[in-house]
């Protein structure tokens, strides 16, 4: 009889295994035994199992305390549905799940600061959107000491600034 | 013609290197809790931003709805797409290319799943090629990002870069001598993780590794795919070592075992999955060692995804299963060989 691991060796070890009430007879060669014995296990790895041990690992603490969890205002998924089904239902949901997911994000990832890639679009408006902020403040100020040419120059800036951004840079909600 | 029959370096270890980007477009609900509606314009929406560019000549569109189960298959087999991906076929959508390097996952997991897959170790210019691919797409949608926390996901295991970079690797000396586990232990202390991409559970089959960054935050791309690589490199010194001390210890004991290898692959009439891979493992050792002058490691990959489920049965021309599938693999697989060996025979 061959080894029906390898089925190139003649089988030497006869081995005999009750799983589920079930009886398995296995004949191996030498080789493949030795083999069966050690065999590698590689953890497999669930994002979900990830994420509710993190969560249970004593941060989930004042979420209890809360008499109702967090709760996303556009999406409406709440904080207990997302620690089941271990995803979140929109980009708001980390704005107004921020306070438990930090610790979360802190664990799984060491780091709650992006530094790589910024999206063009994204990037130039998040800018805009800086300067303009930056300008108003200007403007505040301009006004407040009655320097009103200065805050004619300011106001037409911004004004310019909040066309050139087009659609991307309007508020997102 | 897929990336697959090409050569790519270190070959003799690395199948492939991989890059995947996971991006959301901005004031859409993410796939998980989204409504059909939602997601057709955003297949339609993605559909018009990258096909008919010029750009993008050889990228085609498709609804998974519209491909058949065995190409869905094939598909996941040749890691073009994911399962999750054909578990929402209702919605879900794929643009790939004519190499298929590139492919652009749409309602996933995320609204955007891309990825880019070359042969060998090659993670540099997978990441080059897929940058493009993302400033590309960016130049046409808006995708959710924030300030501090960058590419937003579903899954807050992957926000951040969003990048998940993986390397493909044939480990069967390292298997052989037991120290898979050890290297598996070292590589989670540096936030890489690694699994066995045939079989289920805790099988490896063929001795097939995938080795990928497990954090996506805090670190930038470029950071990422140097701890891969740093972490690589070392596997791939260290197998190569292996390989050739067991060769220098074992002499023509060795050689035998890959030479029956060969022969059964070559002449067996039922071939299990199982033992496909460990057949096709062994013989790829060979190869890569120059023991098997008449096969390439391109042969061999490129069997490695012909002799799975999804393949066999394409092969077939029907549905089949159970003992039909190891017989019809038999056949696959040995008329495959049998026609590379005669085309070298010719030339
Ligand atoms: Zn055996
Ligand atoms: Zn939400």
């Amino acid at each position: 009889m061959l080894c029906q691991e390898c089925k190139q060796k003649p089988a030497t070890v006869h081995m005999t295994k009750i799983i589920n009430n079930h009886k398995t007879e296995l004949h191996l060669c030498e080789d493949c035994a030795r083999q069966r014995e050690s065999f590698i296990n590689i953890p497999t790895f669930s994002v979900n199992d990830l994420i509710a041990s993190f969560m249970d690992m004593g941060q989930a603490k004042p979420a209890f305390e809360k008499l109702s969890p967090s709760k996303c205002a556009v999406c409406g998924m709440d904080f207990n549905q997302f620690k089941n089904i271990g995803r979140l239902g929109c980009q708001e949901c980390y704005k107004y799940f921020g306070d438990e997911l930090g610790p979360i994000l802190r664990k799984i990832q060491g780091s709650t600061q992006h530094t790589g890639k910024v999206p063009k679009r994204s990037g130039s408006a998040l800018l805009t959107k800086k300067q303009i902020q930056k300008l108003k403040a200007e403007l505040k100020k301009a006004v407040e000491i009655e320097a009103y040419e200065k805050a004619a120059e300011l106001r037409d800036k911004i004004r310019e600034l909040e066309q050139s951004q087009g659609y991307s840079g309007r508020e997102q909600q | 013609m897929s990336w697959i029959n090409e050569k790519g370096p270190l070959r003799d270890v690395v199948i492939s290197s991989r890059i995947r980007l996971a991006r959301n477009l901005a004031n859409y609900p993410f796939p998980p809790v989204m409504k059909p509606q939602h997601a057709a314009e955003i297949a339609e929406n993605i559909r018009n931003s990258v096909i008919g560019r010029r750009s993008s000549q050889g990228l085609s569109f498709m609804f998974i709805r519209d491909v058949p189960i065995v190409e869905r298959q094939i598909l996941v087999e040749k890691h073009l797409a994911s399962q999750d991906l054909m578990q929402n076929y209702e919605v879900s959508a794929l643009i790939m290319d004519k190499d298929e390097k590139i492919t652009i996952m749409i309602n996933e997991e995320d609204h955007i799943r891309m990825q880019c897959i070359l042969p060998g170790f090659q993670l540099n210019q997978s990441w080059d090629i897929l940058n493009s691919v993302d400033d590309m797409l960016e130049s046409q949608v808006e995708y959710a990002f924030h300030d501090e926390l960058g590419y937003l996901t579903s899954c807050p295991t992957n926000v951040g870069t969003g990048m998940r970079s993986s390397v493909m690797m044939h480990l069967p000396a390292l298997t052989l001598n037991q120290q898979m586990n050890a290297i598996l232990q070292t590589i989670s202390k540096i936030g890489l993780t690694a699994r066995g991409i045939y079989g289920e559970g805790s099988e490896a089959l063929g001795s097939i590794y995938q080795i990928s960054n497990q954090i996506t935050l805090g670190l930038s791309e470029e950071e990422i795919i140097n701890n891969l690589t740093i972490a690589c490199r070392q596997i791939i010194d260290k197998e190569r070592m292996a390989r050739k001390a067991l060769w220098d210890a074992n002499g023509i004991q060795f050689e035998d075992a890959l030479w029956r290898a060969y022969g059964i692959l070559l002449n067996a009439r039922v071939l299990e999955l199982k033992e496909f891979m460990a057949l096709l493992s062994q013989v790829r050792l060979g190869v890569s060692l120059g023991l098997i002058p008449k096969l390439t490691l391109e042969d061999m990959d490129y069997l490695m995804t012909i002799g799975q489920p999804g393949g066999v049965t394409r092969k077939a021309g029907r549905m089949i299963d159970g003992n039909e599938i190891d017989i019809a693999r038999a056949n696959v697989i040995r008329e495959v060989m049998e026609g590379i060996l005669k085309t070298k025979d010719i030339s």
